[in-house]
Protein backbone atom coordinates (compact mmCIF):
# COMPACT_ATOMS: atom_id res chain seq x y z
CA UNK A 1 0.00 0.00 0.00
CA UNK A 2 1.15 3.25 -0.65
CA UNK A 3 1.71 5.37 2.14
CA UNK A 4 3.60 8.87 2.74
CA UNK A 5 4.91 11.12 5.59
CA UNK A 6 2.45 13.99 6.45
CA UNK A 7 3.54 16.63 8.62
CA UNK A 8 0.45 18.94 10.02
CA UNK A 9 -0.28 20.19 13.53
CA UNK A 10 -3.73 20.01 14.66
CA UNK A 11 -5.05 22.49 17.52
CA UNK A 12 -1.25 23.88 17.93
CA UNK A 13 0.40 20.77 18.39
CA UNK A 14 3.01 19.15 15.23
CA UNK A 15 2.70 15.35 14.23
CA UNK A 16 4.77 13.72 11.44
CA UNK A 17 2.77 10.44 10.81
CA UNK A 18 3.37 7.82 7.69
CA UNK A 19 0.05 6.89 6.30
CA UNK A 20 -1.82 4.96 3.88
CA UNK A 21 -2.17 7.62 0.80
CA UNK A 22 -5.79 7.01 1.09
CA UNK A 23 -6.61 8.00 4.56
CA UNK A 24 -8.85 11.52 5.20
CA UNK A 25 -8.21 14.27 7.05
CA UNK A 26 -11.64 12.62 9.52
CA UNK A 27 -9.91 9.20 9.71
CA UNK A 28 -6.45 11.26 10.43
CA UNK A 29 -7.92 12.92 12.84
CA UNK A 30 -10.59 9.46 14.77
CA UNK A 31 -7.87 6.95 14.28
CA UNK A 32 -4.33 8.20 13.82
CA UNK A 33 -4.11 11.26 16.48
CA UNK A 34 -7.16 10.16 18.76
CA UNK A 35 -8.99 13.15 18.71
CA UNK A 36 -12.63 11.52 18.48
CA UNK A 37 -14.24 14.86 19.03
CA UNK A 38 -15.03 15.34 15.28
CA UNK A 39 -17.48 12.79 14.43
CA UNK A 40 -17.74 10.55 10.81
CA UNK A 41 -21.45 11.30 9.67
CA UNK A 42 -21.77 10.50 5.95
CA UNK A 43 -18.18 10.48 4.79
CA UNK A 44 -19.27 11.59 1.41
CA UNK A 45 -19.88 15.64 2.56
CA UNK A 46 -23.23 15.86 2.81
CA UNK A 47 -24.03 16.54 6.51
CA UNK A 48 -21.18 18.59 7.95
CA UNK A 49 -20.75 16.58 11.49
CA UNK A 50 -16.85 16.06 10.24
CA UNK A 51 -16.41 19.65 9.86
CA UNK A 52 -12.77 21.34 10.87
CA UNK A 53 -10.92 24.05 10.22
CA UNK A 54 -8.09 23.79 7.76
CA UNK A 55 -6.01 27.20 8.07
CA UNK A 56 -8.67 28.69 9.82
CA UNK A 57 -11.26 28.03 6.90
CA UNK A 58 -13.80 25.12 7.57
CA UNK A 59 -13.80 22.15 5.40
CA UNK A 60 -15.59 18.85 5.40
CA UNK A 61 -12.52 16.61 6.86
CA UNK A 62 -13.95 13.55 5.28
CA UNK A 63 -13.33 15.27 1.74
CA UNK A 64 -9.86 16.34 2.34
CA UNK A 65 -7.20 13.36 2.00
CA UNK A 66 -4.55 13.72 5.00
CA UNK A 67 -1.81 14.22 2.52
CA UNK A 68 -3.01 17.23 1.22
CA UNK A 69 -2.82 18.84 4.47
CA UNK A 70 1.07 18.70 4.40
CA UNK A 71 2.37 21.65 6.96
CA UNK A 72 -1.21 22.85 7.30
CA UNK A 73 -2.77 24.17 10.88
CA UNK A 74 -6.17 21.97 11.64
CA UNK A 75 -8.16 22.94 14.30
CA UNK A 76 -10.75 20.59 15.82
CA UNK A 77 -13.59 20.82 18.54
CA UNK A 78 -11.28 19.97 20.97
CA UNK A 79 -8.54 23.02 20.08
CA UNK A 80 -11.57 25.79 19.60
CA UNK A 81 -10.92 27.55 22.85
CA UNK A 82 -12.94 31.30 23.72
CA UNK A 83 -15.42 31.02 21.12
CA UNK A 84 -16.05 27.32 20.67
CA UNK A 85 -16.42 27.55 24.63
CA UNK A 86 -18.97 30.31 24.30
CA UNK A 87 -21.00 28.33 21.47
CA UNK A 88 -20.84 25.49 23.63
CA UNK A 89 -22.28 26.82 26.27
CA UNK A 90 -24.98 28.57 24.33
CA UNK A 91 -25.68 25.22 22.76
CA UNK A 92 -26.19 23.71 26.40
CA UNK A 93 -28.69 26.95 27.22
CA UNK A 94 -31.07 26.76 24.13
CA UNK A 95 -31.15 23.16 23.56
CA UNK A 96 -29.35 23.03 20.70
CA UNK A 97 -28.90 19.47 20.91
CA UNK A 98 -30.81 16.18 20.87
CA UNK A 99 -28.12 13.07 20.41
CA UNK A 100 -25.33 15.91 19.88
CA UNK A 101 -23.54 14.07 17.35
CA UNK A 102 -23.73 16.61 14.57
CA UNK A 103 -22.91 19.37 17.39
CA UNK A 104 -19.02 19.41 17.31
CA UNK A 105 -19.02 20.13 14.03
CA UNK A 106 -22.18 22.53 13.78
CA UNK A 107 -20.05 24.59 16.56
CA UNK A 108 -17.14 24.29 14.19
CA UNK A 109 -18.85 25.73 11.56
CA UNK A 110 -20.81 28.84 13.49
CA UNK A 111 -17.29 29.64 14.65
CA UNK A 112 -16.04 29.66 11.14
CA UNK A 113 -19.30 31.39 9.91
CA UNK A 114 -19.12 34.25 11.96
CA UNK A 115 -15.35 34.77 10.71
CA UNK A 116 -16.42 34.41 7.60
CA UNK A 117 -19.37 36.96 8.02
CA UNK A 118 -17.03 39.70 9.21
CA UNK A 119 -14.77 39.29 6.76
CA UNK A 120 -17.63 40.16 4.01
CA UNK A 121 -17.77 36.81 2.38
CA UNK A 122 -21.22 36.85 0.68
CA UNK A 123 -24.28 34.28 0.81
CA UNK A 124 -27.32 33.53 -0.68
CA UNK A 125 -29.68 35.52 1.39
CA UNK A 126 -27.45 38.47 1.30
CA UNK A 127 -29.25 40.58 4.54
CA UNK A 128 -27.39 43.64 5.70
CA UNK A 129 -27.03 42.08 9.19
CA UNK A 130 -26.79 39.07 10.25
CA UNK A 131 -30.58 37.41 10.55
CA UNK A 132 -31.75 34.60 11.00
CA UNK A 133 -32.36 33.76 7.68
CA UNK A 134 -28.39 34.63 7.02
CA UNK A 135 -27.62 32.25 9.91
CA UNK A 136 -29.89 29.60 8.80
CA UNK A 137 -28.18 29.74 5.23
CA UNK A 138 -24.42 29.66 6.38
CA UNK A 139 -24.72 27.54 8.03
CA UNK A 140 -26.78 25.30 5.69
CA UNK A 141 -23.84 22.75 5.38
CA UNK A 142 -24.42 21.13 8.63
CA UNK A 143 -27.57 18.91 9.21
CA UNK A 144 -29.21 17.93 12.46
CA UNK A 145 -31.07 14.45 11.78
CA UNK A 146 -32.62 15.48 15.22
CA UNK A 147 -34.32 18.72 14.09
CA UNK A 148 -32.46 20.74 17.03
CA UNK A 149 -32.07 23.32 14.55
CA UNK A 150 -34.41 26.58 16.29
CA UNK A 151 -31.73 25.61 19.20
CA UNK A 152 -29.26 25.53 17.59
CA UNK A 153 -30.23 29.00 15.56
CA UNK A 154 -31.10 30.55 18.72
CA UNK A 155 -27.48 30.03 20.26
CA UNK A 156 -25.25 31.34 17.30
CA UNK A 157 -27.66 34.30 17.29
CA UNK A 158 -26.93 34.78 20.97
CA UNK A 159 -23.37 34.47 20.50
CA UNK A 160 -23.35 36.77 17.36
CA UNK A 161 -24.63 39.22 19.34
CA UNK B 1 -10.75 2.57 -2.52
CA UNK B 2 -8.67 1.55 -4.60
CA UNK B 3 -4.39 2.08 -3.54
CA UNK B 4 -2.60 4.67 -5.39
CA UNK B 5 0.67 6.72 -4.77
CA UNK B 6 0.35 10.68 -4.64
CA UNK B 7 2.64 13.02 -6.02
CA UNK B 8 2.81 17.09 -6.07
CA UNK B 9 3.43 18.73 -9.02
CA UNK B 10 4.99 22.85 -8.42
CA UNK B 11 4.50 24.18 -12.31
CA UNK B 12 1.85 23.12 -14.83
CA UNK B 13 4.41 21.43 -17.11
CA UNK B 14 5.70 19.31 -14.63
CA UNK B 15 2.18 18.46 -13.79
CA UNK B 16 1.13 17.34 -17.58
CA UNK B 17 4.12 15.50 -16.95
CA UNK B 18 3.51 13.57 -13.69
CA UNK B 19 -0.11 13.20 -15.24
CA UNK B 20 0.77 9.40 -17.18
CA UNK B 21 -2.19 7.38 -18.11
CA UNK B 22 -4.03 5.90 -15.57
CA UNK B 23 -3.24 9.59 -13.34
CA UNK B 24 -5.70 12.07 -12.21
CA UNK B 25 -5.38 15.46 -10.92
CA UNK B 26 -6.53 16.74 -7.53
CA UNK B 27 -7.38 19.89 -6.43
CA UNK B 28 -9.97 20.68 -3.90
CA UNK B 29 -10.99 17.14 -3.93
CA UNK B 30 -14.76 17.44 -2.78
CA UNK B 31 -15.96 15.30 -5.59
CA UNK B 32 -12.53 13.18 -6.82
CA UNK B 33 -12.20 11.74 -3.30
CA UNK B 34 -15.85 10.88 -2.93
CA UNK B 35 -16.29 9.14 -6.08
CA UNK B 36 -13.12 7.45 -5.77
CA UNK B 37 -14.67 6.72 -1.54
CA UNK B 38 -17.15 5.13 -3.69
CA UNK B 39 -15.18 3.20 -6.36
CA UNK B 40 -16.16 4.77 -9.38
CA UNK B 41 -13.05 7.09 -10.12
CA UNK B 42 -10.07 3.94 -9.79
CA UNK B 43 -6.87 6.60 -10.48
CA UNK B 44 -3.83 4.73 -9.77
CA UNK B 45 -1.88 8.03 -9.21
CA UNK B 46 -3.13 11.28 -8.10
CA UNK B 47 -1.24 14.62 -8.95
CA UNK B 48 -1.80 16.92 -6.56
CA UNK B 49 -2.38 20.53 -8.29
CA UNK B 50 -3.37 22.34 -5.46
CA UNK B 51 0.23 24.16 -4.84
CA UNK B 52 0.42 25.53 -8.62
CA UNK B 53 0.43 29.32 -8.69
CA UNK B 54 -3.52 29.28 -10.67
CA UNK B 55 -5.00 30.45 -7.74
CA UNK B 56 -4.87 34.10 -8.82
CA UNK B 57 -7.88 36.47 -9.74
CA UNK B 58 -6.32 39.11 -12.59
CA UNK B 59 -7.51 42.42 -14.29
CA UNK B 60 -8.22 41.89 -18.04
CA UNK B 61 -6.83 44.26 -20.50
CA UNK B 62 -10.53 45.99 -21.99
CA UNK B 63 -11.78 45.19 -18.66
CA UNK B 64 -12.19 41.45 -18.24
CA UNK B 65 -11.14 38.95 -15.43
CA UNK B 66 -8.92 35.88 -15.59
CA UNK B 67 -9.85 33.71 -12.89
CA UNK B 68 -6.94 31.12 -11.89
CA UNK B 69 -8.44 27.48 -12.52
CA UNK B 70 -7.64 26.99 -8.36
CA UNK B 71 -8.99 29.73 -7.35
CA UNK B 72 -11.50 28.41 -4.62
CA UNK B 73 -15.56 29.17 -4.86
CA UNK B 74 -15.79 31.28 -2.02
CA UNK B 75 -12.67 33.42 -3.08
CA UNK B 76 -14.11 34.17 -6.17
CA UNK B 77 -17.98 34.86 -5.09
CA UNK B 78 -16.35 36.82 -2.64
CA UNK B 79 -14.12 38.58 -4.92
CA UNK B 80 -14.96 42.54 -4.98
CA UNK B 81 -14.54 42.66 -8.82
CA UNK B 82 -16.26 39.95 -9.42
CA UNK B 83 -19.12 41.27 -7.24
CA UNK B 84 -19.19 44.48 -9.12
CA UNK B 85 -18.57 43.31 -12.39
CA UNK B 86 -20.04 39.89 -12.58
CA UNK B 87 -22.54 39.81 -9.55
CA UNK B 88 -24.40 37.00 -11.34
CA UNK B 89 -21.29 34.76 -10.82
CA UNK B 90 -20.90 35.31 -6.97
CA UNK B 91 -24.84 35.02 -6.97
CA UNK B 92 -24.74 31.43 -8.45
CA UNK B 93 -21.40 30.32 -6.99
CA UNK B 94 -23.27 30.96 -3.25
CA UNK B 95 -26.61 29.29 -4.85
CA UNK B 96 -24.50 25.69 -4.65
CA UNK B 97 -23.00 23.57 -2.17
CA UNK B 98 -22.15 24.11 1.41
CA UNK B 99 -19.90 26.73 2.46
CA UNK B 100 -17.23 24.21 3.72
CA UNK B 101 -18.02 22.78 0.45
CA UNK B 102 -16.90 26.06 -1.25
CA UNK B 103 -14.06 26.77 0.80
CA UNK B 104 -12.34 24.04 -0.74
CA UNK B 105 -13.47 23.22 -4.41
CA UNK B 106 -11.70 25.52 -7.30
CA UNK B 107 -13.19 26.83 -10.34
CA UNK B 108 -11.59 24.14 -12.43
CA UNK B 109 -12.63 21.77 -10.06
CA UNK B 110 -16.44 22.71 -10.33
CA UNK B 111 -16.31 23.05 -14.05
CA UNK B 112 -14.99 19.20 -14.36
CA UNK B 113 -17.66 18.38 -11.45
CA UNK B 114 -19.31 15.24 -12.54
CA UNK B 115 -23.00 14.14 -12.33
CA UNK B 116 -24.96 12.99 -9.22
CA UNK B 117 -26.94 10.83 -11.34
CA UNK B 118 -27.77 8.03 -8.45
CA UNK B 119 -27.58 5.52 -11.20
CA UNK B 120 -23.96 6.87 -11.68
CA UNK B 121 -23.13 7.21 -8.15
CA UNK B 122 -24.96 3.19 -8.03
CA UNK B 123 -22.19 0.76 -9.06
CA UNK B 124 -24.89 -2.14 -9.43
CA UNK B 125 -26.88 0.12 -11.74
CA UNK B 126 -26.20 0.09 -16.00
CA UNK B 127 -24.44 3.49 -16.57
CA UNK B 128 -23.02 4.33 -19.92
CA UNK B 129 -21.04 6.88 -18.10
CA UNK B 130 -19.42 4.81 -15.73
CA UNK B 131 -18.74 2.15 -18.00
CA UNK B 132 -19.19 2.46 -21.39
CA UNK B 133 -21.84 1.15 -23.85
CA UNK B 134 -23.05 -0.48 -20.17
CA UNK B 135 -27.05 1.60 -21.29
CA UNK B 136 -28.78 3.57 -19.26
CA UNK B 137 -30.91 2.48 -16.00
CA UNK B 138 -32.29 5.78 -15.43
CA UNK B 139 -34.40 5.95 -18.90
CA UNK B 140 -36.79 4.06 -17.21
CA UNK B 141 -36.32 4.41 -13.83
CA UNK B 142 -36.37 7.37 -10.85
CA UNK B 143 -35.57 9.87 -13.32
CA UNK B 144 -37.08 13.20 -11.61
CA UNK B 145 -33.59 15.28 -11.63
CA UNK B 146 -32.83 13.99 -14.68
CA UNK B 147 -32.50 15.86 -18.20
CA UNK B 148 -35.03 17.25 -20.60
CA UNK B 149 -32.84 18.85 -22.92
CA UNK B 150 -30.05 17.55 -25.14
CA UNK B 151 -29.85 14.23 -23.68
CA UNK B 152 -30.39 10.86 -25.59
CA UNK B 153 -30.73 7.45 -25.18
CA UNK B 154 -27.63 6.48 -23.91
CA UNK B 155 -27.87 9.07 -20.82
CA UNK B 156 -30.03 11.45 -19.29
CA UNK B 157 -27.71 12.38 -16.46
CA UNK B 158 -27.38 16.67 -15.94
CA UNK B 159 -24.20 18.41 -14.90
CA UNK B 160 -24.50 19.58 -11.69
CA UNK B 161 -23.05 23.25 -11.77
CA UNK B 162 -24.72 26.50 -10.30
CA UNK B 163 -21.29 27.86 -10.92
CA UNK B 164 -21.15 27.16 -14.93
CA UNK B 165 -24.58 28.05 -15.83
CA UNK B 166 -23.85 31.58 -14.88
CA UNK B 167 -20.09 31.17 -16.96
CA UNK B 168 -22.13 30.16 -19.74
CA UNK B 169 -24.28 33.28 -19.42
CA UNK B 170 -21.54 35.47 -18.94
CA UNK B 171 -19.78 34.34 -22.16
CA UNK B 172 -16.75 32.51 -20.17
CA UNK B 173 -13.61 31.20 -22.25
CA UNK B 174 -11.81 27.92 -21.02
CA UNK B 175 -8.15 28.03 -20.76
CA UNK B 176 -6.59 24.75 -21.35
CA UNK B 177 -2.26 24.95 -21.18
CA UNK B 178 -0.80 23.95 -24.67
CA UNK B 179 -4.14 24.32 -26.68
CA UNK B 180 -6.62 27.11 -28.16
CA UNK B 181 -8.67 28.41 -25.25
CA UNK B 182 -12.46 27.21 -25.69
CA UNK B 183 -15.77 29.13 -25.28
CA UNK B 184 -17.74 27.49 -22.00
CA UNK B 185 -20.37 26.86 -23.84
CA UNK B 186 -18.71 24.40 -25.75
CA UNK B 187 -16.59 23.02 -23.75
CA UNK B 188 -19.17 20.02 -22.04
CA UNK B 189 -20.17 17.86 -24.38
CA UNK B 190 -23.72 15.88 -25.21
CA UNK B 191 -23.69 12.26 -24.25
CA UNK B 192 -24.44 11.16 -28.03
CA UNK B 193 -23.43 7.62 -27.96
CA UNK B 194 -19.90 8.33 -25.68
CA UNK B 195 -21.64 9.53 -22.33
CA UNK B 196 -18.51 8.67 -20.54
CA UNK B 197 -16.69 11.53 -22.54
CA UNK B 198 -17.72 14.75 -21.03
CA UNK B 199 -15.67 17.42 -22.30
CA UNK B 200 -13.07 18.36 -24.85
CA UNK B 201 -10.49 17.98 -22.12
CA UNK B 202 -8.29 15.25 -23.37
CA UNK B 203 -6.36 12.74 -20.86
CA UNK B 204 -4.03 14.71 -19.07
CA UNK B 205 -5.01 18.37 -20.20
CA UNK B 206 -5.04 21.01 -17.32
CA UNK B 207 -7.24 23.75 -17.01
CA UNK B 208 -5.79 27.30 -16.14
CA UNK B 209 -8.21 30.14 -15.95
CA UNK B 210 -11.34 30.91 -16.72
CA UNK B 211 -11.51 34.48 -18.91
CA UNK B 212 -14.27 36.79 -18.37
CA UNK B 213 -14.52 39.11 -21.18
CA UNK B 214 -15.46 42.91 -20.21
CA UNK B 215 -19.81 43.23 -20.35
CA UNK B 216 -21.98 45.85 -20.35
CA UNK B 217 -23.65 47.37 -17.38
CA UNK B 218 -27.01 45.77 -17.01
CA UNK B 219 -29.58 43.00 -15.28
CA UNK B 220 -28.52 39.93 -14.11
CA UNK B 221 -30.16 37.58 -12.07
CA UNK B 222 -29.99 33.23 -11.01
CA UNK B 223 -32.97 31.87 -10.04
CA UNK B 224 -32.65 28.70 -8.72
CA UNK B 225 -35.44 26.28 -7.28
CA UNK B 226 -34.59 23.10 -5.48
CA UNK B 227 -36.11 20.64 -2.92
CA UNK B 228 -34.97 22.67 -0.31
CA UNK B 229 -34.57 26.19 1.24
CA UNK B 230 -30.35 25.78 0.53
CA UNK B 231 -27.40 23.03 -0.11
CA UNK B 232 -29.72 20.94 -2.64
CA UNK B 233 -28.36 20.77 -6.21
CA UNK B 234 -30.75 22.33 -9.07
CA UNK B 235 -34.21 21.26 -10.00
CA UNK B 236 -33.78 23.84 -12.49
CA UNK B 237 -32.08 26.75 -12.41
CA UNK B 238 -31.60 29.87 -14.79
CA UNK B 239 -29.05 32.48 -15.58
CA UNK B 240 -30.18 35.72 -17.26
CA UNK B 241 -28.42 38.86 -18.24
CA UNK B 242 -29.96 42.16 -20.37
CA UNK B 243 -28.26 45.24 -21.40
CA UNK B 244 -30.58 47.57 -22.53
CA UNK B 245 -30.13 50.50 -24.99
CA UNK B 246 -32.55 53.19 -25.80
CA UNK B 247 -34.89 50.46 -24.39
CA UNK B 248 -33.95 47.87 -26.67
CA UNK B 249 -32.13 44.95 -25.79
CA UNK B 250 -28.71 45.01 -27.30
CA UNK B 251 -27.50 42.05 -25.56
CA UNK B 252 -30.06 38.79 -23.67
CA UNK B 253 -28.27 35.75 -22.30
CA UNK B 254 -30.15 33.37 -21.14
CA UNK B 255 -28.72 29.79 -19.59
CA UNK B 256 -30.01 26.74 -17.63
CA UNK B 257 -29.19 24.74 -15.12
CA UNK B 258 -30.45 21.11 -13.81
CA UNK B 259 -31.95 20.47 -17.28
CA UNK B 260 -29.39 19.43 -19.36
CA UNK B 261 -25.85 17.46 -19.51
CA UNK B 262 -24.69 20.53 -20.16
CA UNK B 263 -24.97 24.40 -19.02
CA UNK B 264 -28.00 24.71 -21.55
CA UNK B 265 -27.86 28.02 -23.14
CA UNK B 266 -30.96 28.77 -24.63
CA UNK B 267 -30.04 30.45 -27.82
CA UNK B 268 -32.74 30.90 -30.43
CA UNK B 269 -35.12 32.62 -27.08
CA UNK B 270 -31.79 35.14 -26.80
CA UNK B 271 -32.42 35.45 -30.64
CA UNK B 272 -36.03 35.88 -30.66
CA UNK B 273 -35.57 38.64 -27.76
CA UNK B 274 -32.55 40.59 -28.63
CA UNK B 275 -33.26 44.10 -30.17
CA UNK B 276 -36.89 44.24 -28.46
CA UNK B 277 -38.02 46.14 -25.70
CA UNK B 278 -38.38 42.65 -24.03
CA UNK B 279 -42.55 42.78 -23.58
CA UNK B 280 -44.04 40.39 -21.27
CA UNK B 281 -45.63 38.93 -25.00
CA UNK B 282 -42.44 38.07 -26.32
CA UNK B 283 -40.83 36.89 -22.86
CA UNK B 284 -43.57 34.12 -23.22
CA UNK B 285 -42.71 33.14 -26.99
CA UNK B 286 -39.19 33.16 -25.66
CA UNK B 287 -39.74 31.31 -22.52
CA UNK B 288 -41.49 28.59 -25.07
CA UNK B 289 -38.81 28.47 -27.78
CA UNK B 290 -36.33 27.65 -24.78
CA UNK B 291 -37.80 25.06 -23.75
CA UNK B 292 -39.76 23.53 -27.30
CA UNK B 293 -37.31 20.45 -27.97
CA UNK B 294 -38.36 19.46 -23.99
CA UNK B 295 -37.93 15.73 -23.97
CA UNK B 296 -39.61 14.86 -20.41
CA UNK B 297 -39.24 11.11 -18.80
CA UNK B 298 -41.84 10.00 -16.37
CA UNK B 299 -40.72 11.51 -13.48
CA UNK B 300 -39.62 14.98 -14.92
CA UNK B 301 -42.70 16.28 -16.80
CA UNK B 302 -42.67 19.31 -14.38
CA UNK B 303 -39.33 20.66 -15.39
CA UNK B 304 -39.99 22.26 -19.22
CA UNK B 305 -42.81 24.27 -17.38
CA UNK B 306 -40.70 24.69 -14.24
CA UNK B 307 -37.93 26.78 -16.63
CA UNK B 308 -40.68 28.18 -18.55
CA UNK B 309 -41.72 30.11 -15.51
CA UNK B 310 -38.14 30.76 -14.47
CA UNK B 311 -36.81 32.22 -17.56
CA UNK B 312 -40.10 34.08 -17.22
CA UNK B 313 -39.67 35.27 -13.83
CA UNK B 314 -35.74 36.30 -14.63
CA UNK B 315 -36.70 38.22 -17.24
CA UNK B 316 -39.32 40.16 -16.06
CA UNK B 317 -37.45 41.08 -13.20
CA UNK B 318 -35.11 42.21 -15.62
CA UNK B 319 -37.02 44.92 -17.14
CA UNK B 320 -38.60 46.27 -14.41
Amino acid sequence: MPSIQVRLSVNGRRHELELDTRVSLLDCLREHLALTGTKKGCDQGACGACTVLVDGERVNSCLVLAVQCQDAEITTIEGLGEPGQALREAFVRHDGLQCGYCTPGQICSAVAMLGEYDAGVPSAVGAASLTDAEIRERLAGNLCRCGAYNGILAAVREVAR
Amino acid sequence: MNPFSYVTATDPAEARALAAEGAKYLAGGTNLVDLMREGIETPERLVDIGRLPLAGIEDLPGGGLRIGALARNTRVAADPRVRDRYPLLSEAIVNGASPQLRNRATVGGNLLQRTRCGYFYDRHSACGKREPGAGCDALDGFNRMHAVLGAGESCIAVHPSDMCVALAALDAVVNIAGRDPVPLADFHLLPGDTPHVETVLRPGELVTSIDLPPVPPGHSVYLKVRDRASYAFALVSVAVFTHLEDGRASRVRIALGGVAPKPWRAYEAERLLTGTSLDDHLIDQAAERALADARPREHNAFKPELARRLIRRALKGACS
